[in-house]
């Protein structure tokens, strides 16, 4: 088993041993798969690559193909201790209704998301006129699956709106590893706060 | 007992292995009320059983296949129906686990079905064969099991009528399988499947050396009637989009029409191929009495109509297949299983497999699918 990428991590140290998990959009499974072996986590998956379930399939997860934006209606509510959501909201069509269901099903959901508030991809934006193209999000704009970019403050209004409380905030770097912040740091616009300086955060959020 | 089965048909190719049958000395209580004794289950192994028992797996064959999985039918000649995905180094591994598939009971292949002697008359069964249910093909396929003195499976792995059976399996005997593997089914006959069936059932019927049943005593065969049965279910197995692509309106040897009702078109031609090599190796009874068990299937309404109550915390492994051309058993009714065994929070993958191939899919060449069935065996085998 290779290292867990460092955002990964971040949110593995969220969860705790021997509950029950739903991985949404969880990719070739790595980050189950560790919470399996490490954490002795009753783990599901959903993921939308046909390649990436069979991967997950191949490692013993249990895994079902889908789309978060028309699934996860199926599940029932409280089902599991934690959801995580992993670098994908920002591609759903509907990223209310999918945060609406995460905080149903789950008691905790993390998400970890880019952040299109990011110093280089305002000031890519600014200096070109074209939609910026950065690390994290290298697409063009008519082709990207991420069709609802947000920046963090964005989001934290977002939680807002679906009545979510955040239980800890976590900043990444360029490098994915993350240092723990205040939520109100992002809420409160200033020079050198997170919404400028993080690519990209992670949250633990609950139902207020 | 242990004995060489006995089989409708004349085994044409003595080269092939017949596999086995057992007599049991107690009768089967079916659903309809009725005992069925003698029962004979014949049945087919590949593989070694290891000294603990415990690398078994049973395969469940479809409306038409049989038990000879994968070695050459006896009756046919022809190489078993699922030699792509079953034997040495294929994705189901005979030199790691011990294959097993018996011949469903109704059918024509040595288990026993409508063209066996009925004991109260000595005569062949006919329409007296009691009306059997995927539940009571499950129920002998215990049976077997138990004689085989293997107390639980590895897997329970099937296409299609096979995948009902593995369903039926997680729900009837969840301690005596460790992981069920249904590709291409559904947890219930949908009112399409079963007027294809119906259709299929009123061509046997109509034709006139059916003889309500008793054309074995009459000693006519009514073969006319299968092979349409055949031909019509046979479309069902296959995507429109493939059949536009392996014969669009392609003339059968001949250059132009020939305005009369020979078969002037290359899926015409195809089909009656389908039809009359069928009714050499079945029999037309067990197509009625298959045919009525996949109707008759509904696993939630043993369950107060709650699919999800079929499978309760005790539920085996899963790992549900399913084809996106295929419409007779769509994506939808995959994806329904998968949904209820979700709801009792059991350990439940779904696959969706994207191929153009239709129903068929599963019996064919799909990388995919032979990746998804050797990843979930060999995950469950390490666990």
């Amino acid at each position: 088993m290779s290292a867990l990428r460092p955002d990964l991590a971040a949110i593995a140290a969220m969860i705790r041993p021997g509950t029950r998990i739903l991985d949404v959009g969880c990719g070739d499974g790595a980050l189950l798969e560790h919470l399996v072996r490490t954490k002795g986590v009753d783990g599901r998956g959903i993921e939308l690559s046909q390649q990436n379930v069979n991967a997950c399939v191949t490692r013993g997860l249990s895994v079902m193909q889908g789309d978060a934006d028309t699934d996860l209606n199926e599940y029932p509510s409280g089902a599991f201790d934690a959801v995580i959501l992993s670098n994908t909201i920002q591609a759903t069509e509907k990223p209310r209704v999918v945060l609406d269901h995460l905080l149903r099903i789950g008691r905790r959901t993390a998400v970890s998301l880019p952040n299109f508030g990011y110093w280089k991809v305002r000031a890519a934006l600014a200096a070109t006129g074209r939609m910026p193209r950065t690390k994290n999000l290298d697409y063009s704009w008519f082709d990207t699956p991420n069709i609802h970019l947000c920046t963090l403050s964005d989001f934290l209004d977002l939680t807002q709106i679906c009545g979510a409380k955040v239980v800890e905030a976590h900043a990444l770097n360029e490098r994915g590893e993350t240092r723990r912040i205040s939520p109100n740091a992002i809420s409160k616009e200033r020079w050198g706060g997170p919404n400028l300086t993080a690519p990209g955060a992670i949250f633990l959020l609950k139902k207020a | 007992m242990a004995e060489a089965p006995k089989f409708l048909r004349p085994v044409t190719a003595p080269a092939a292995d017949v596999g086995l049958a057992v007599t049991f000395e107690r009768p089967l209580t079916l659903d309809c009320g009725r005992n069925l004794f003698p029962v004979t289950v014949a049945y087919k192994t590949y593989g070694v059983l290891n000294a603990d028992k415990s690398n078994a797996i049973l395969i469940c064959h479809a409306l038409t296949g049989d038990q000879f999985v994968a070695s050459d039918h006896p009756v046919t000649g022809k190489p078993g129906w699922w030699t792509i995905m079953v034997g040495p180094g294929k994705p189901i591994d005979t030199d790691r686990f011990f294959v097993i598939c018996s011949n469903v009971i109704g059918g024509c292949m040595g288990s026993t079905g409508p063209a066996e002697n009925d004991p109260e008359t000595g005569k062949p069964y006919g329409l007296a064969f009691p009306l059997v249910t995927i539940r009571d093909m499950v129920r002998a396929q215990a049976m077997l099991v138990e004689h085989l003195g293997i107390s639980q499976l590895l897997a329970v792995v099937g296409g299609s009528m096979g995948g009902m059976q593995a369903l039926q399996w997680a729900a009837s005997y969840p301690e005596r399988v460790r992981a069920v593997m249904p590709i291409a089914c559904a947890a219930r006959h949908s009112a399409q499947n079963i007027a294809f069936h119906e259709v299929g059932r009123q061509a046997i019927m109509a034709d006139p050396d059916w003889k309500n049943g008793e054309y074995q005593q009459q000693g006519t065969t009514p073969s006319k009637g299968l092979a349409v049965a055949r031909m019509a279910a046979h479309i069902t197995y296959v995507s429109e989009e493939a059949l536009q692509r392996k014969f669009g309106r392609s003339l059968q040897n001949r250059e132009a029409l020939s305005f009369q009702f020979a078969p002037d078109f290359q899926i015409e031609s195809y089909l009656h191929y389908q039809g009359l090599s069928f009714v050499d190796r079945f029999d037309a009874n067990s197509y009625l009495y298959i045919t009525r068990a996949m109707d008759y299937f509904d696993l939630a309404a043993d369950y107060d109509g709650h699919l999800a109550s079929a499978f309760g915390a005790d539920a085996p492994r899963f790992c549900i297949i399913s084809f996106t051309s295929d419409w007779l058993f769509p994506t939808a009714e995959n994806k329904r299983v998968a949904h209820a065994l979700n709801a009792v929070a059991a350990n439940v993958s779904f696959v969706e497999i994207k191929t153009d191939k239709g129903h068929d899919a599963f019996l064919l060449d799909e990388p995919e699918m032979f990746g998804t069935v050797r990843g979930f065996l060999n995950a469950v085998a390490d666990s």
